[in-house]
């Protein structure tokens, strides 16, 4: 008998039944809850007279309608306000841990739970968030679903769940400065398309992936989603086993020496055997740029916008017609002359400490470019809010001009007070480039943190490969 | 959850691929804390001339010519066609909700993102995977003859057109199952408490840090 992927593993250890009709009902061991996608999934269990299954099972923080501006007044939008408030209220009544917005572990969930230690080796986890794939960085199945299995996790623990495939990436080779983790996703995304992983699951593998920080391997399966996969993963290594470790929500004592134990068969067996396998040389990576509205649609950055005209497909071709157009953009330009008017460096893909330790790298002594109208940076969570301020980052970005905030999902998708206008082009270190996505007729562009930095201060897209960065903290930020 | 039989309905086609759930729904109006209403705000930013807000009168609202949602010979359509990759992007379920309120009992496409396809049947909503030459079949008819109606059978798994032409096509059976009784998905799960309970057993020995409340 052929080994088993790390996924297979994953699913056959969540095994509660299997069904006469090819379904299986799994069990989920982690829920993790924001204000959008639960109020309707609390009102579900009130109408119903359930309760959670298991409180500890479950912990809460707001993050999409968050402002990231002052908070002492509160929430001004109101209907924001009643979202979070009603996430509140809910978690008060059923007694679920909630990380409230005046919380300093308050954050994005994909970086929250991670950084508490309530992502584990091993787990399976859900939440109502496509980006939930996040959390396959340290091994564990995680996936994002709806609303209704989300009250269908708070109420039974569990999920029906087809089984999916089997996706292998392999990304052999040591990747050049200057070219992270996010180039390598938005790299694979650009060889797959984002359909490519629809009803796989993606293992992420090869000598650049193991290279990567934990940071990195997660932006890596964070996008799993955009390339049509709902589970991203990376088998865990000491590397894992070192993130994980005294973090507040992590194993203690005895348990800790078992879970290590436990965690030390969490990769793919030599034999196994993978449905669909795709290779890709880290040598041959360089930094990315997405130019349409798919975040398929991605090009190296010394390269140019496609021409349709050269397209034969028909579908694709009007695709990238109509992509031009939102864009505004000409056929066979330079991407590197794409008009810029904002940046943003954020999201639950590029707001770890990390992350903003690449983009200070760029940004330190260095300004904003006059042309730029806003340019502004917002941590992953009150922690690495913190962190980044207790190494100086803070001082780095405002004193280059950029706006230093406080932590939520922003301008990812602007649910918030943060927008594009109608027409704005914008660098963003975000994972969606899809039309309106940053706000109403808003053209988003794709790339890494330090790329970001780099169009913040030039103005336009440059190879960060040819700036001249702090070597202190491009040295603190390397992948390693 | 709806009981979806059989449904016999008036087709709009949608001829893009890549439709993603932000353009189905708009984030904005995921800041409600209810299941209904977002019917109104389907395809906000491609229907409307204007900028869509929550609490808006979208009755006095300038409509979009060009969207064909709002030409007149498809109003009150209920079978939605669309081409690869339906419901890409974020798990919000505001999209399937979306789509019910507006009137949508189907969608079909050749393809469609996983966890949109999965929300849909949770929603009374079937989507219909069908090859790109019938649906390129479906979209010459339904553009070619106004007033164009499909009748949609779950049970026997077929779509009939007004010639009297059938297309079949594939369902799980444990989706048809549900959608078909219009079943309550946590009470069919709650029927095996004792194998949840038993697994929580087995795993809290083997994983006891996942079970110190
Ligand atoms: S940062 Fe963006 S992608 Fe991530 S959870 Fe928030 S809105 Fe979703």
């Amino acid at each position: 008998m052929a080994g088993k992927t790390l996924y297979d593993k994953l699913w056959d250890d969540h095994l509660v039944a299997e069904n006469d009709d090819g379904s299986a009902l799994i069990y989920i061991d982690r829920q993790l809850l924001h204000e959008v996608t639960s109020p309707q999934a609390f009102e579900g269990l009130r109408l119903a007279g359930r309760k959670p299954r298991r409180l500890e099972a479950n912990l809460a923080t707001p993050d999409h309608n968050v402002p990231t501006t002052d908070r002492s007044n509160g929430i001004a939008d109101p209907v924001s306000r009643i979202q979070v408030q009603t996430l509140g209220d809910n978690c008060d009544s059923f007694g679920v841990t909630e990380f409230k917005m005046d919380d300093i572990r308050q954050g994005i969930v994909h970086i929250v739970g991670p950084e508490q230690g309530y992502t584990l080796p091993g787990l399976t986890m859900v939440c109502g968030d496509s980006h939930t794939a996040t959390h396959g960085a340290f091994g564990a199945m995680a996936f994002g679903v709806g609303t209704s299995e989300v009250e269908h996790v708070l109420a039974t623990q569990c999920l029906r769940q087809k089984k999916m495939k089997n996706m292998l990436v392999r990304v052999e080779g040591k990747l050049g400065t200057g070219v992270t983790a996010k180039d390598v996703v938005l790299a694979v995304i650009g060889e797959i398309g984002t359909a490519g992983g629809n009803g796989h699951a993606i293992e992420f593998a090869g000598s650049a992936i193991e290279s990567l920080s934990m940071e990195g391997r997660m932006t890596v399966c964070n996008m799993a989603i955009e390339a049509g996969a709902r589970v991203g993963l990376v088998a865990v290594d000491d590397k894992t086993i070192e993130y994980v470790k005294g973090r507040p929500f992590a194993p203690k004592g005895e348990q800790w020496e078992m879970a290590v134990e436990a965690w030390k068969d969490l990769h793919s067996d030599a034999d196994a055997q993978f449905d669909r396998v795709v290779e890709l040389k880290a040598e041959d990576i360089v930094p990315q740029v997405t130019w349409g509205t798919s975040p398929e649609m991605v090009k190296p950055v010394s390269g140019n916008i496609p021409n349709p005209e050269k397209e034969s497909n028909p579908v694709k071709k009007e695709g990238i017609e109509r992509a031009l157009q939102y864009m505004d953009l000409k056929a066979d330009m330079p991407i590197t002359s794409i008009p810029l008017d904002k940046v943003f460096i954020g999201s639950c893909t590029n707001a770890r400490i990390e992350d903003l330790r690449e983009a200070a790298a760029v940004a330190k002594g260095r300004k904003v470019s006059p042309s730029i109208k806003q340019a502004m940076v917002v941590p992953g969570s009150g922690l690495v809010k913190q962190q980044a301020e207790a190494e100086g980052l803070h001082t780095i970005f405002t004193e280059a001009g950029f706006e230093w905030r406080e932590p939520g999902c922003s301008m990812c998708l602007a649910m918030n007070a943060d927008r594009l206008e109608p027409g704005e082009h914008c660098a963003s270190t975000s994972n969606r480039n899809f039309e309106g996505r940053q706000g109403q007729g808003g053209r988003t562009h794709l790339v890494s943190p330090a790329m970001a930095a780099a169009a913040a201060v030039h103005g336009h897209f440059v190879d960060v490969r040819e700036l001249e960065l702090d070597s202190e903290l491009a040295k603190a930020s390397e992948v390693n | 959850m709806e009981a979806f039989t059989q449904h016999t309905g008036l087709v709009v086609p949608l001829d893009r691929s890549n439709v993603d759930t932000d353009a189905i729904i708009p984030k904005q109006f995921l800041k409600s804390i209810k299941r209904t209403g977002f019917g109104p705000n389907l395809f906000d930013e491609w229907r409307y001339l204007d900028h869509g807000e929550p609490g808006m009168d979208n009755s006095k609202r300038p409509l979009n010519p060009d969207f064909v949602m709002n030409q007149e010979r498809y109003q009150g359509a209920s079978i939605l066609l669309a081409r690869e990759n339906f419901g890409c992007g974020s798990s919000r379920e505001h999209a399937p909700w979306a789509l019910e309120d507006y009137g949508i009992k189907a969608v079909i496409a050749p393809s469609f993102a996983d966890i949109f396809f999965n929300n849909c049947f949770k929603n009374g909503i079937l989507p219909i995977i069908l090859d790109h030459a019938t649906m390129d079949t479906l979209f010459e008819q339904t553009e070619a003859n106004e007033g164009f109606k499909l009748d949609i059978d779950l049970d026997k798994q077929t779509i009939t057109m007004p010639n009297g032409d059938v297309i079949s096509f594939d369902v799980e059976p444990d989706r048809k199952h549900s959608l078909y009784n219009g079943l309550d998905d946590i009470g069919i799960t709650l029927q095996q408490e004792d194998a949840i309970t038993a697994y929580e057993a087995e795993r809290s020995k083997r994983a006891p840090w996942l079970f110190n409340s």
